[in-house]
């Protein structure tokens, strides 16, 4: 009879986990493994909330596994570290991303792209290298593999901070790959949401210009007074969107709703990039004669290394970056989790698991 | 057939309106082309005073547009779609004098195109008629302008798909004229003189030096002329995307004119390659002529599973609509999905795979004209030429039917050198 969650390993853990395909969550009692040579065992203070999250509760990729303790943007401090571990010592603030191991063999291991790599291990809803399913940041504690775990810079807070360990790193990630870091260049940025109003950010510490492309019109004050972008099209304005026909080098898409990809096509210049990041759940159609007429390219990426989260952080650090935040206490979840599927919220909640979860 | 002299006198005579026309008709003709292209056959149709008015004016002004005949002073013969069915037939005009930096060359071969069979039938709704087509053009050089540096008399050179652009843009300016936005295509375009390009299936040619490449002697020149097309078109792609590595593994997606370049230009960067066509009986071709090192029949479910995660890039040169998300499995991570066929439907794009592998899905149309020389300088050092079918002009029409039901191996070239004359 496989062990239940609370007896499978050695330290108690509390947490909340969604237990059905409704994705509400409700207090959790689990274990976690004891901290070996390689591990970092890190109290957690905050995690953000992604809408990956929301996906994977309510099971809408179709592959969660009951009960679910999601969170994948956790920040904390180390109290354990194990006697292969040089790169941390307790007391230090860490972070913690959207992956907890993989193979480290491969060609993309090698390279330092574990995101790559086919056996790459998610930080919950996944199966670890003991066999035992993964449960991610809305806990109290969580114990990782040091090569998953990356300093939190000085200069970054904990609150604001969190969630760069995903929706920072997907949008800096490609904007490197894909070579958006050239000071001048034009990117346009599909959907001011948890990625977007990071992406705006980055982008204009690498040194672009910068266009945000949505459908909401009220957010164009936000988007060029608050974020710093330089300009705002209504992506439902025909004349707008003519106007800027051939003006962007590049544009990365954030938008996980089926949309039309024709138009944000057209905005690119001769060889443009379109780079998508959301992931919808139905193909998008793509025309094919823009591409071929104009040598572009639609690219996708998915997260980033650990060499490059931690060049991330870094990144944000010296310049200020981080993200919009709501900050919520772990019984608000729920609510936050209804919110999130309406957009409802500036840009990212952030759940004080710190100073919430134990008191419940 | 209405004679031009006949059809200037009935325009006289409607000059002189009768306040209510009854008998005197002219049809009224809408867009430039058509009045050009019919000018020589006129149907009746009653129309009221106000149209003819209209159509007298109209027409007055299409008068004043010279014939192709009279446009220039070279006379040049060639064969040209008159409408939009497309069938080609003997067509007297002419071409500009020899500019002072513009190349003039007798043409000795013309490769024949799928593309020149979707423009003969304005299948992309651009086509201007008469159209002479023709983009994958050689001969040799009869006379040079005095600006000209890079070019003598006799040397053999060809053109292709472009002969203009705009030279100023950020694509001009880094050698991608074929992505100039005011880019002038060799055939049924508009030149900077206002006049319509006519393309190779003539007799001479005059280009701008910039838009004429040098073939070097080791190639010959009939199975040269494709590379102007076909070669570039994929040449420039296996670089632009990086598949230009030795030991890269390269899918070739469709075994035609693009197709066969592909295999042979990617064998000679060095890759692995691999064949993906819906016909079995292209297997042997694929491997023992053209030598690709393997071949899957892309219906084959087990052949393409079995190829799952192989490939660091693959060439999709068919133009038909077909599903995207069987190829971008067969690529490995960070391989690159490159579309060279144009079709007129969108494809369905599924995102998780670019995502999770960071696949990307690109085009590539042509090449600039500095990659197009070096091209035909890498051509010549590996021996890379197109396989073709050589034919009379006479037979062009047939051969475009044929063309049509792919049925060729891989390219057609026109032998105008020693068929055009003769068909006067």
């Amino acid at each position: 009879m496989a062990k239940s969650s609370e007896a499978q390993h050695p330290q108690k853990v509390f947490g909340w986990a969604a237990k059905d395909t409704s994705g509400i969550l409700s207090p959790f009692h689990f274990s976690r493994r004891e901290n070996g040579d390689e591990d970092v065992s890190i109290k957690i203070l905050y995690c953000g909330v992604c809408h990956s999250d929301l996906h994977s509760c309510r099971n809408e990729w179709g592959n969660a596994h009951y009960p679910l303790v999601p969170g994948h943007e956790i920040v904390g401090t180390v109290t354990k570290i194990g006697s292969n571990v040089k790169k941390f010592k307790v007391g230090d603030r860490v972070g913690v991303g959207v992956m907890v191991g993989s193979c480290k063999s491969c060609e993309y291991c090698k390279q330092d792209l574990e995101n790559y790599c086919p056996k790459h291990i998610l930080t919950y809803n996944s199966i670890d290298n003991d066999g035992t399913r993964t449960y991610g940041g809305y806990a109290d504690m969580i114990v990782v593999d040091q090569n998953f775990v990356v300093h939190f810079p000085d200069g970054l807070p904990s609150d604001a901070g969190a969630p760069l360990l995903c929706a920072g790193i997907t949008v800096y990630s490609p904007m490197k790959y894909y070579g958006m870091t050239e000071p001048g260049k034009h990117l346009g940025i599909v959907g001011l949401g948890g990625l977007g109003h990071v992406a705006v950010r980055i982008a204009k510490a690498f040194g672009l210009k910068v266009t945000v492309i949505s459908s909401s019109p009220r957010k164009e004050s936000e988007a060029i007074n608050r974020l710093g972008a330089d300009a705002f099209l209504v992506s439902n304005d025909a004349g707008k969107m003519k106007g800027a026909i051939g003006t962007m080098d590049f544009i990365i898409d954030t938008v996980s709703a089926v949309h039309a990809l024709a138009p944000l096509l057209s905005l690119l210049k001769a060889n443009g990039k379109l780079i998508t990041l959301g992931l919808p759940n139905k193909p998008l159609e793509l025309p094919i004669f823009p591409l071929v007429l104009g040598r572009k390219l639609v690219g996708g990426s998915d997260i980033g290394g650990m060499k490059e989260t931690q060049e991330m952080l870094d990144f944000c650090a010296k310049h200020n970056i981080t993200a919009d935040v709501e900050v919520i206490r772990m019984d608000e979840i729920n609510t936050a989790m209804d919110r999130l599927a309406k957009s409802d919220v500036k840009y990212r909640f952030v759940i004080d698991v710190g100073s919430s979860l134990s008191q419940l | 057939m209405v004679t031009r002299e006949k059809f200037i006198v009935q325009l006289m005579k409607l000059g002189n309106l009768p306040a209510e026309p009854e008998n005197d008709v002219v049809e009224w003709r809408q867009g430039a082309d058509e009045a050009r292209d019919r000018g020589g056959s006129i149907k009746g149709i009653t129309l009221t005073h106000q149209q003819k008015i209209q159509a007298l004016e109209f027409v007055k002004e299409k008068m004043a547009d010279k014939l192709p005949e009279e446009e220039h002073p070279k006379v040049a013969f060639g064969w040209a779609a008159r409408d939009q069915s497309g069938v080609l037939s003997p067509f007297k005009f002419s071409r500009r004098a020899t500019g002072e930096k513009d190349v003039s060359f007798k043409v000795l071969y013309c490769g024949m195109c799928h593309s020149d069979l979707h423009m003969i039938k304005n299948e992309w709704g651009n086509s201007t008629y008469p159209l002479v087509p023709g983009h994958e053009i050689v001969g040799v050089v009869t006379e040079v302008g005095s600006k000209v540096e890079k070019f003598k008399v006799g040397h053999k050179v060809g053109v292709g798909c472009m002969v203009g652009s705009c030279y100023s843009c950020d694509n001009c300016t880094n050698d991608l004229e074929n992505y100039c936005s005011q880019m002038i295509l060799t055939y049924s375009a508009k030149y900077y003189d206002g006049t319509i390009t006519y393309g190779g299936y003539s007799d001479i040619m005059v280009a701008d030096e910039h838009f004429v490449v040098r073939i070097p002697d080791s190639l010959p020149l009939d199975a040269t002329a494709p590379l102007l097309c076909a070669g570039i078109t994929v040449y420039s792609p296996l670089k632009y995307y990086g598949l230009d590595k030795p030991g890269f593994h390269v899918g070739v997606v469709g075994l035609g004119g693009l197709g066969h370049m592909a295999v042979k230009f990617a064998k000679a960067m060095g890759a692995k390659v691999t064949v993906i066509s819906t016909s079995p009986n292209k297997k042997q071709e694929a491997i023992k002529r053209l030598s690709a090192d393997s071949f899957l029949v892309s219906r084959d479910q087990d052949q393409i599973q079995a190829a799952t995660g192989t490939m660091d890039g693959i060439i999709d040169t068919v133009s038909a609509s077909h599903p995207l998300l069987p190829l971008t499995g067969l690529l490995k991570s960070h391989g690159k999905l490159i579309l060279v066929g144009a079709p007129e439907k969108p494809f369905e794009l599924p995102a998780f795979p670019l995502l999770m592998g960071r696949k990307v899905v690109g085009g590539s149309c042509i090449g600039g004209m500095k990659e197009t020389q070096e091209m035909v300088d890498f051509a010549a050092k590996h021996g890379i030429t197109s396989d073709i079918e050589v034919i009379p002009v006479e037979y062009v029409n047939t051969a475009m039917e044929r063309m049509l039901k792919a049925d060729v191996r891989y390219r057609f070239v026109i032998d105008i050198g020693n068929t055009i004359k003769s068909s006067i």
